[in-house]
């Protein structure tokens, strides 16, 4: 037993079934992220107290691991490009490079970021301003490790499906790079909304 | 996902306990949401003891309870909250969902569509684990100290916040829920996208069919609000946070000592995005269930199957702008108010209009009056009644009367009770011969019907009265102690022996599911001369559903057409027709 259109395009859709399920996942990811969002504006409109946030975080750090996840998005669509070239040395360099930075992101993030704060004791707790922060950068801090763990599988065991399968494969890459562009595009909203606001 | 499983023997845990076949992970859901069904029933049969006999001890099971909640068999009020907040959460996301999108939407938006499965089989068995730790989660919450959630199924903080543990399972079994309802949601849409078979355009489909994709839209985008929801709950509980929690809050005589700022309401808002929604996601399957049956039965097209269509998706749409009606007793202002009571009163137009067209689909057909055909036409009035009840819930005015009284448990039970579980028998009895290739017994099927029938009015229309008179929803001991319900204590007993009577009458349907598994009636893959593709499929059908992909050359519902012999048109056959 087949399913149709797991590889090849439906005619009258023009889609294929792992590509219009990662972009009704990344619809409800919109939702999860949406309600966070929606509920920072909510805490912060109706605290009677909310600190100044560039005082609190480091605009600097945030500046440059923003350029870090924007560069990965670009690395991230090299490797798809070098797939569709058939160039898989490119692929397997560019899609390195793409894990490379998400790493580099969450050492900024845990060491630099998190760690001073928990010695100046800001926790959770301290007040909703930092309950927030970490919670909302935390969740996302998860879906970075989440796309991590999985472009690290395509990059090692999973590429194997090259040699059998390179059609396949190249859409796994596709569907992976849409998830982790979406990635990228929430923490472009949290930079601003948390750091410079 | 290529691999040929079905060229070789699968061994017995790949084939029925990690199955990646849409039937058996239906039936897997059909069963879990039975069981928990009952067990949610149960949890109300126990308290209904408690209202129409307040401190007495409860016979025969009450020493099952356990000291520390029922000490002498008394059920103490904290065990009573516990076992308000688990009916309502398990009846709902444990068991109705389960059984209407899991069970029924697996196992038949396949067929019906004639694909060879779901889009992801190895998600859809993913969905399925998530849903049974969840609900193993929810289980075990009785067993830790201070037992399950006792803060209502809604979890309102700031009580939630400051409840006991069973709070923190409820928010973790509620994320695998959560996860569940998610993945079996992008599945359904995107098998009913990408899967149709040749020839079945969108108008053609069955109006079951866009009941599901409807409500799967709807499990994709409300619940990660709930999910966000419960995740700054857990933050809230766990690691110190006060996002639901204000400043100065005092808790037996001593002030919290939390860094406050929060805001209460803002649960509210999250929670009610989500669970607005959720009640359509209730009945939306439900009417496609009814839908089927009745076309079937009553040998004629739907009428008005477009509008029924456009009806499903406006109020798609619609379900996500009216949450706050749940909110007009909270003081977020009349503006406000305004808005939710407008998107209210819209929102019921749709429904009426799809009511509407299932009883005109009744007039002038020759109605065989089967066991499914009994369920379909008592869920038509049923839900009428439920729907009908809601308006006055929907104006801010009448509300403030009415809010959290028995009056709302009697309108939403009249939709989600003898309205939506009358559907899910309705289906039971329907496709039960494509399942088995046999059909349940007509007359225990019968008695089944009337029984729940009559049972099922006896406990909810006394709620309306009761909470007309203004009887609070949440009283540990049934209005006793309240001089304004004193004049309707008479109902307890009443509205309590009809739930323990509705329990016996569901005894016949169970004799009956598990004898007829194997010794039914047996009957052809088409036993009710229907015409949608699932009835072309032997019975049951095998892995892959069809020998060959089905060619759909018509409408989903061409029954009595003139100038020919039979009175029914397969979707599948060619020849004439529209």
């Amino acid at each position: 037993m087949e399913i149709p259109y797991t590889i090849t395009e439906r005619e009258d859709t023009g889609l294929t079934n792992p590509k219009l399920g990662i972009w009704l996942f990344l619809a409800s990811e919109l939702m999860l992220f949406g309600a966070l969002f929606s509920s920072y504006l909510v805490l912060r409109l109706s605290g009677s107290s909310w600190p100044v946030q560039a005082e609190e975080l480091s605009v600097p750090l945030g500046t440059l691991n923003t350029a870090i996840l924007i560069s990965s998005s670009i690395t991230m669509v090299m490797s798809w490009v070098a797939l569709k070239a058939q160039d898989f040395k490119k692929f397997r360099l560019h899609l390195g490079l793409t894990i490379i930075l998400a790493l580099l992101f969450l050492f900024i993030k845990i060491v630099f970021e998190y760690m001073p704060k928990f010695e100046h004791h800001h926790y959770m707790s301290t007040n909703n301003f930092f309950g927030i922060y970490f919670t909302m950068t935390g969740l996302h801090a998860l879906h970075i490790i989440a796309g991590v763990v999985v472009n690290g599988y395509l990059w090692g065991p999973g590429s194997k499906m090259w040699k059998s399968e390179p059609e396949k494969f190249t859409n796994r890459i596709e569907v992976s790079g849409l998830y982790w562009h979406f990635v990228d595009l929430v923490w472009i909203f949290l930079f601003p909304v948390l750091y410079l606001l | 996902m290529s691999e040929s499983n079905d060229h070789h023997e699968m061994s017995y845990w790949r084939k029925y306990i990690f199955s990646q076949d849409h039937k058996v992970i239906g039936l897997q859901y059909a069963f879990t949401a039975m069981f928990f069904l009952i067990f949610g029933f149960s949890l109300m049969l126990i308290m209904r003891w408690q209202l129409a006999y307040p401190g007495e001890a409860v016979p025969l099971i009450g020493w099952l309870l356990g000291e520390t909640n029922a000490p002498g068999g008394i059920i103490l009020p904290e065990f009573y909250n516990s076992l308000g907040a688990m009916h309502g959460t398990i009846m709902i996301f444990l068991g109705i969902v389960p059984l209407a999108v899991g069970a029924f939407g697996n196992y038949i938006v396949p067929l019906q569509i004639g694909a060879p499965d779901m889009a992801f089989p190895k998600l859809n068995m993913a969905s399925y684990w998530s849903y049974f730790v969840g609900g193993v989660v929810m289980l075990s919450s009785f067993f830790v100290p201070g037992g399950a959630a006792n803060s209502g199924w809604t979890s309102y903080p700031p009580l939630a916040d400051i409840a006991t543990t069973g709070q923190t399972m409820w928010l973790f079994g509620m994320i695998f829920l959560i996860t569940s309802s998610l993945l079996g949601a992008v599945n359904f849409i995107v098998t009913i996208i990408q899967l149709r078979a040749p020839g079945l355009t969108w108008m053609r489909l069955p109006f079951f069919v866009w009941a599901q994709l409807v409500t799967a839209f709807l499990l994709l985008l409300a619940f990660p609000p709930l999910e966000a929801a419960g995740v700054l709950q857990l933050m809230d509980r766990l690691a110190g946070t006060s996002f639901f929690l204000p400043s100065g809050l005092v808790i037996s005589g001593e002030l919290l000592e939390v860094s406050g700022g929060g805001s209460p309401l803002l649960w509210q808002h999250l929670f009610w995005f989500l669970a607005h929604p959720e009640v359509y996601v209730l009945i939306l399957p439900a009417m496609g269930i009814v839908a089927e049956v009745i076309a079937t039965n009553t040998r004629k097209p739907l009428w008005g199957y477009r509008p029924m269509v456009y009806s499903t998706i406006f109020l798609g749409f619609m379900s996500f702008v009216v949450w706050a009606h749940h909110m007009y007793m909270t003081g977020m202002g009349t503006v406000i108010s305004a808005f939710f009571q407008t998107t209210t009163m819209i929102i019921s137009i749709p429904s009426v209009v799809i009511l509407s067209a299932l009883f005109i689909s009744l007039w002038g057909g020759s109605i065989r009056f089967t066991t499914p055909m009994l369920f379909a036409l008592g869920f038509l009035p049923m839900f009428g009644i439920g729907g009908l009840t809601g308006l006055p819930l929907g104006l801010a005015a009448a509300d403030i009367h009415l809010h959290d009284t028995y009056y709302v448990i009697g309108h939403f039970h009249y939709i989600v009770a003898p309205g939506t579980i009358f559907a899910m028998f309705a289906g039971i009895y329907h496709w039960f011969p494509k399942v088995t290739g046999r059909r349940l017994n007509e007359t225990l099927g019968k008695i089944h019907f009337w029984g729940s029938f009559v049972c099922m009015n006896g406990i909810f229309f006394p709620m309306l009265i009761q909470g007309l008179a203004g009887v609070s929803r949440r009283l540990w001991d049934g209005g006793e102690q309240y001089a304004h319900a004193q004049g309707t204590l008479w109902a307890n007993e009443v509205m309590s022996i009809s739930a323990w009577a509705l329990f016996v009458f569901q005894i016949p349907f169970l004799i009956n599911l598990i004898r007829s598994i194997r010794g039914g009636e047996k009957v052809g893959d088409n036993p009710w001369n229907a015409t949608t593709l699932e009835w072309t499929a032997p019975s049951p059908p095998p892995h892959g559903n069809f020998s060959a992909t089905p060619q759909v050359y018509r409408t989903a519902y061409e029954y009595s057409l003139p100038d020919r012999d039979s009175d029914f048109l397969p979707q599948s056959e060619p020849g004439e027709g529209s």
